[in-house]
């Protein structure tokens, strides 16, 4: 169905082909003066190329060189996210969630997909999907554990389910054998799926 | 509402997937619905809890079985018939009647101010909080037929605040009728026995993002 060429009358079928809807749709709502592609364009290539998961990274990596830093990160995330420019949409208010030797923290929205992106970028499919919202409530050692990474029965688990307007980013373990590292060999080590607690860093 | 969007505690789905170097779209379709979305919305005409209420009222069987981005068009087709950007007709057509009124599209250089906005849903109105940090709570059993946060798997459960975030926009009410009705904003924490019963790890626990009209004393 989605292979059909036109487009005049085909939106009695909703959930057919929606690359041709969504063409449709662009040049419907350009003809209208509503958008300009080139802000489409600029608007795809801030996720594509400049606001990702290295963004995180960075923060990840400063707090665990700087004490200073990550007392103030986990004091007040949104104010020391920001020291780096990493602000805005989605991500206007900031929790930074500190794993330990004890305690494993995993993010996830059950209810869409809501996820930091200044510091992350967009979600990946899997953080979106339907078995990740579902499961991570009700099981996450099992999800945990599915994707290498399960918990000692002795380590707490905290899921944190982001239904309102406050975005989590998780503090990693950092691992051992990596004193000495620059804070940009750390960084570079550093997981988005850390960084939502799904995994953990390995040097 | 009791819609197939409030996932949290279903079986049935499968194992979690993680593609490995994922790329942040997977074809330009959905880079566009995205980026039609934003550039959509900042028109003004609605704000991001309408945006949710949008999504979840693709009917359920649809909503499982259709992808992330599909759901995003199908709420902005929605929305823009909805608020009347663009009429049902022309939606059908692909084809305008009639130049929007006095609108004022995104321009590139409108991106980054736009993306860098900070102040999205907290708010500064003086309300008093209806709990401490500490204190124990009980959430109420509410099946609105409309917009809610409170997620099925935490109606009537017994929790404790764990940390007020101060005072935010009520996004219950504000995705049915634009009202902030300013409140705070509590993480919640529940013991995963509490949720899911004897079988949970005795040392888990889910914390949940909730206002001060989801709550009653504990």
């Amino acid at each position: 169905m989605g292979d059909h060429p036109h487009h005049d009358d085909e939106h009695d079928r909703p959930l057919s082909g929606p690359a041709l809807r969504v063409k449709a749709l662009e040049s419907l709502l350009t003809e209208k003066g509503l958008v300009d592609p080139q802000a489409l364009d600029e608007l795809i290539d801030t996720y594509q190329t400049k606001v990702g998961p290295r963004n995180g990274a960075r923060i990840v990596a400063r707090a665990w060189t700087d004490p200073a830093y990550k007392a103030r990160l986990l004091a007040d995330a949104t104010a020391a996210i920001a020291e780096f420019g990493f602000i805005g949409r989605q991500g206007e208010d900031m929790v930074v969630l500190e794993n330990t030797s004890k305690v494993r923290n995993v993010v996830v929205c059950t209810l869409c997909s809501c996820y930091p992106w200044p510091v992350l970028g967009l979600p990946p499919v899997w953080y979106k999907s339907a078995p990740y919202r579902a499961r991570a409530v009700i099981d996450p050692r099992g999800v945990l554990k599915e994707l290498g990474s399960e918990p000692a029965p002795d380590v707490e688990v905290r899921v944190w389910d982001s239904t309102a307007e406050l975005r989590y980013l998780v503090l990693p373990e950092r691992p051992a054998g990596t004193e000495g590292w620059s804070e940009e060999q750390l960084a570079e080590i550093v997981t988005r799926d850390a960084m939502i607690g799904v995994a953990q860093v390995r040097r | 509402m009791n819609g197939a969007h409030d996932l949290g505690g279903m079986h049935g789905f499968g194992p979690v997937e993680i593609e490995k170097g994922e790329p942040v779209f997977h074809s330009r379709w959905e880079a566009r619905v995205f980026a039609l979305n934003l550039a959509s919305g900042f028109h003004g005409k609605w704000n991001i809890d309408m945006g949710r209420y949008a999504r979840e009222q693709m009917p359920a069987a649809d909503y499982l079985a259709t992808t992330y981005y599909e759901h995003w068009l199908f709420g902005l087709e929605k929305l823009l018939v909805d608020q009347g950007l663009v009429s049902a007709k022309e939606l059908q057509a692909g084809r305008p009647e009639a130049k929007a009124d006095a609108a004022r599209a995104m321009h590139v250089a409108d991106v980054a101010p736009f993306l860098r906005n900070r102040r999205a849903a907290r708010l500064d109105a003086d309300v008093a909080p209806r709990f401490r940090a500490g204190a124990p709570v009980v959430t109420r059993n509410l099946h609105p037929v409309g917009h809610t946060r409170l997620p099925r798997y935490a109606r009537g459960r017994r929790g404790v605040i764990h940390r007020d975030h101060g005072v935010f926009i009520f996004a219950d009410t504000h995705a049915m009728s634009r009202d902030r009705k300013p409140q705070h904003c509590y993480s919640v924490r529940f013991s995963a026995r509490e949720l899911w019963g004897p079988e949970a790890a005795a040392r888990d626990s889910i914390f949940v993002d909730l206002w001060d009209d989801h709550l009653d004393p504990g």
